[in-house]
């Protein structure tokens, strides 16, 4: 008999739209010991299915429209709140995607788990203190007496993690149910966690359920993997299974989306010997300072970008790769001018564009557009379409109002959109149909360079490969250079002719983009490319294995 | 092109921001009720003189305060003038400051929000730093020495109670324009080259329209009773011109006699304020395309 058994599981929201079915009719099973990895797409109903579990769906809209979930043989989905309560603290534990929002900021870490351990299972003050100090030590925090001491804004974002994981583990659960627990971490935090998440279930033998997105994550954790896709399980089986004996179209789709490492590129570019820079940097330092007016004593300076030379030559595409806060989104945006740089030159086509400036630097800086991260804020809400990119074009040129239909409708056929989508607000379109709106918007100025600022890390990997692509396209067509901008090495790998590293506010390595992933002569390259995970379970695990005995 | 002429004219046709917003008000049946009843208290108050059954100061000392009767159907105050006639005349100067007092306080207070907000940095700070130094300035005392120095003038009334009005909607600007002001499409649009005062109007002053809106149809009752505050110190209108907000405070003086001398406008003033409301709350969810139900 297994620890947790669901049995016919669907969740509905009741919405003013009508009824939408979140999950529909999941069954699995989880043993002692073992991993289970749900991995789907945004909207897939992987969360909504272990919150349904646990009673933390709002209800309504959200309702539970039939099935069992037995732990232990109780029905969790007929517990009152009263036992509920004490199954999540005690018997079932979540670690949440954020740790930052699901730590209080206002309390100590030791407030935090010392409490639960004295409501759950009554500790004296001074047992539970110890003991939340030696979870601590478990979790690998140094000098965890110290430690405990702080408030959660003191401690880094894997530090963090760290934390609500010792929290956890505090009441000894059975179950714990990770929900994307390294999705917001850097990529060498997070092969850090998962190791640790990976170690610590072995040590205690809980039942893990694992959610993530990433299919590289889950072939490192998981035992058995369920795949979701808009609320059906479409594919369960063994990791081995899915991975290597995939049944189901969909699976078949998720693997193909991930630009894998050693995917042949498409575009190689070869360097004309003799050609210019289009963009060249010289020195870039572009520092924050922090800001007060009346403060006259001594600023703290933060050096985002410190001392950084590129060339960007006409027609390749650059990729600028870098962990949280290493500066490479300032640099982007030191080049288009929405922050002050503090030194160095920005020439572009020869011309120098970070001074301040006459007619001809706008001119210069209208050549060099930007596609934003998020495609949920980088569209004004309350424009449609046509008015999002008919505001571009006319910066460019003046056009009556049938020329510019059709140069509108033509931008959109450019970025695979539907003309009869023209007069759509942005709310109306995909995340991914979003993306492509301000890829059209960059387009309309007829730029020579395309700063692509982290273009497809809010995308689901599906859609990632769709843009990606596109992008490709319209470089091809238009005769594009572009920067690209991004923390993901294998999408940077994949787009890319030439890569340059950054690690805090430095370009620690550049060099063509099979040398640099093929032969890394920096150590923090080194490390970051060990750390990428890949959708091969057996490669995986051989490689957690190699890297905990180092 | 895989576009048809069919399709290009329909395309043509177009619909703007504010044809949509109209359309999904009208579609708003809570909205339109206010909108009706907000039209209907101002031909009210433009043809007081017409539709009043009596004179707004005609005394009746024999008849003193009576009930509601056929005669007069809200009754009549102390002095046995009709009431009904006194809260439709009273409209005129409460819709008058309602409507001219907000809007000073808006063009106030929204231009100096929207600045300070854009702007940032020292300009903000100075900007903020005079709105907390006028919070502080006691209300009363700059109405009084405005009138003293201008000597009493109902215009002057509205203005000065714009005047204080407009430092929160200028808070509530700012607040709004700064987090606006730091979404990706405003960048975008930046980096595109695009005017700053094209900036302002088309992007950030639409996406601030709901708190405005909201708020501006909480300063209208707000106002009215502001005047009658004024006017009971002896500052704003006097007897016998009637406003509701003098109404409801002589009502109150006499509440356990008469007290439909406080029910009657104090209602007036109630359905007034739940029109506004709904007329706001209406106007919020039109002008934003993320609430159409299509």
């Amino acid at each position: 008999m297994s620890l947790l058994n669901v049995e016919n599981l669907s969740v509905s929201f009741n919405t003013r739209e009508g009824k939408t079915e979140a999950v529909k009719n999941a069954s699995f099973s989880l043993q002692r010991g073992e991993t289970l990895g749900i991995v789907g797409e945004s909207g897939s109903g992987k969360s909504v299915l272990c919150y349904s579990l646990l009673g933390l769906l709002p209800m309504p809209p959200a309702s539970i429209d039939s099935g069992k979930a037995l732990l232990d043989g109780e029905d969790l989905l007929m517990c009152n709140k009263k036992a509920l309560r004490h199954i999540r603290g005690n018997r079932i534990s979540m670690i949440f995607q954020d740790p930052m929002t699901s730590l209080n900021p206002y309390l100590t870490i030791r407030t935090q788990l010392t409490e639960t351990l004295r409501l759950h299972k009554g500790f004296s003050k001074k047992a539970a203190l110890m003991k939340a100090i030696a979870s601590l030590e478990e979790v690998g925090i140094a000098d965890p007496e110290k430690r405990i001491n702080s408030y959660p804004h003191e401690l880094s974002g894997g530090m963090r993690q760290r934390v609500m994981i010792a929290m956890s583990l505090l009441t000894e659960p059975e179950i714990l149910i990770a929900d994307e627990p390294t999705t917001a971490l850097d990529v060498t935090i997070q092969a850090q966690i998962l190791r640790l998440i990976k170690r610590l279930q072995n040590d205690h033998n809980v039942g893990l359920i694992f959610i993530s997105h990433d299919l590289g994550v889950i072939a490192g954790i998981a035992d058995d993997v369920m795949v979701m896709e808009k609320g059906d399980i479409v594919e369960t089986g063994t990791a081995e299974n899915i991975y290597y004996q995939t049944q189901h179209p969909y699976t078949k789709k998720l693997l193909c989306s991930i630009p894998i490492t050693g995917k042949p590129l498409s575009h190689q570019y070869s360097l004309e010997t003799n050609a210019q820079p289009l963009l060249k940097l010289e020195g870039l330092k572009t520092y924050f300072h922090d800001n007060h007016v009346f403060m006259t004593k001594k600023q703290d300076v933060i050096k985002a970008v410190d001392d950084v030379s590129i060339e960007i030559y006409p027609g390749e595409t650059l990729g600028l790769v870098g962990e949280s806060g290493s500066g490479k989104s300032t640099i982007g945006r030191s080049i288009i001018n929405l922050v002050n740089i503090t030194q160095g030159k920005i020439m572009f086509n020869d011309k120098e564009i970070s001074t301040h400036g006459n007619e001809e630097t706008n001119i210069s800086r209208r050549q060099i557009q930007m596609v934003f991260q998020d495609p949920y804020s980088s569209l004004n809400p309350r424009m449609t379409v046509f008015d999002t990119l008919a505001e571009a074009i006319s910066l460019r040129v003046k056009l009556n109002r049938e020329e510019m239909i059709s140069e509108v409708v033509k931008l959109m056929e450019d970025v695979g959109l539907n003309a009869d989508q023209i007069r759509k607000y942005p709310h109306e379109f995909s995340g991914g149909q979003r993306q492509r709106i301000a890829i059209a918007r960059a387009l309309a100025l007829r730029p020579r360079l395309i700063i692509a600022d982290e273009p497809v890390s809010a995308l689901d990997v599906t859609i990632q490969a769709q843009i990606l692509d596109l992008l490709l396209k319209i470089i091809k067509k238009y005769h594009l250079t572009m920067l690209f901008i991004s923390h993901d090495l294998s999408v940077v790998r994949y787009i890319s002719d030439r890569v340059a590293v950054m690690q805090k506010g430095k370009i620690v390595e550049t060099g063509d983009t099979e040398d640099l992933f093929s032969n890394p002569q920096h150590p923090y390259t080194r490390s970051l490319l060990s750390a990428i995970p890949i959708p091969d379970p057996r490669k995986e695990r051989q490689r957690q294995i190699d890297t905990s005995i180092t | 092109m895989s576009t048809t002429s069919m399709d290009l004219e329909k395309i043509q046709q177009g619909r703007s921001l504010w044809q949509d917003a109209l359309s999904r008000l009208m579609q708003n049946h809570l909205a339109v009720f206010g909108l009706c009843v907000v039209i209907l208290l101002i031909l009210v108050a433009i043809f007081a003189d017409v539709i009043a059954p009596y004179s707004y100061q005609e005394q009746n000392l024999v008849l003193g305060a009576s009930p509601p009767s056929s005669d007069h159907w809200l009754g009549t105050d102390t002095l046995g003038r009709d009431l009904f006639t006194r809260i439709l005349y009273g409209s005129r100067v409460s819709l008058m400051v309602g409507v001219l007092a907000t809007s000073v306080a808006l063009t106030i207070g929204v231009t100096w929000g929207m600045i300070s907000g854009y702007l940032g940095g020292r300009v903000d700070m100075l900007m903020m730093r005079i709105v907390d130094i006028l919070y502080a300035l006691p209300f009363t005392i700059f109405i009084i020495l405005l009138m003293v120095v201008f000597g009493r003038n109902i215009y002057l009334l509205f203005f000065a109670i714009g005047a204080v009005e407009w430092l929160t909607m200028a808070r509530i600007v700012r607040s709004q324009v700064m987090s606006i002001r730091n979404q990706e499409y405003i960048d975008a649009v930046i980096s595109m080259g695009l005017l700053r005062i094209k900036i302002i109007a088309r992007h950030i002053l639409p996406n601030i329209m709901g708190p405005i809106i909201v708020y501006t149809t909480l300063t209208i009752p707000g106002v009215i009773l502001l005047e009658s505050f004024l006017s009971f110190l002896g500052l704003g209108i006097q007897p016998p011109m009637s406003s509701w907000g003098s109404l409801i405070s002589n009502g109150v003086e006499t509440m356990e006699e008469y007290p439909w001398l406080l029910i009657y406008p104090a209602l007036t003033l109630s359905i007034t304020l739940f029109s506004l409301n709904f007329l706001g709350d209406g106007l919020r969810d039109a002008i934003d395309p993320r609430s159409a139900k299509d």
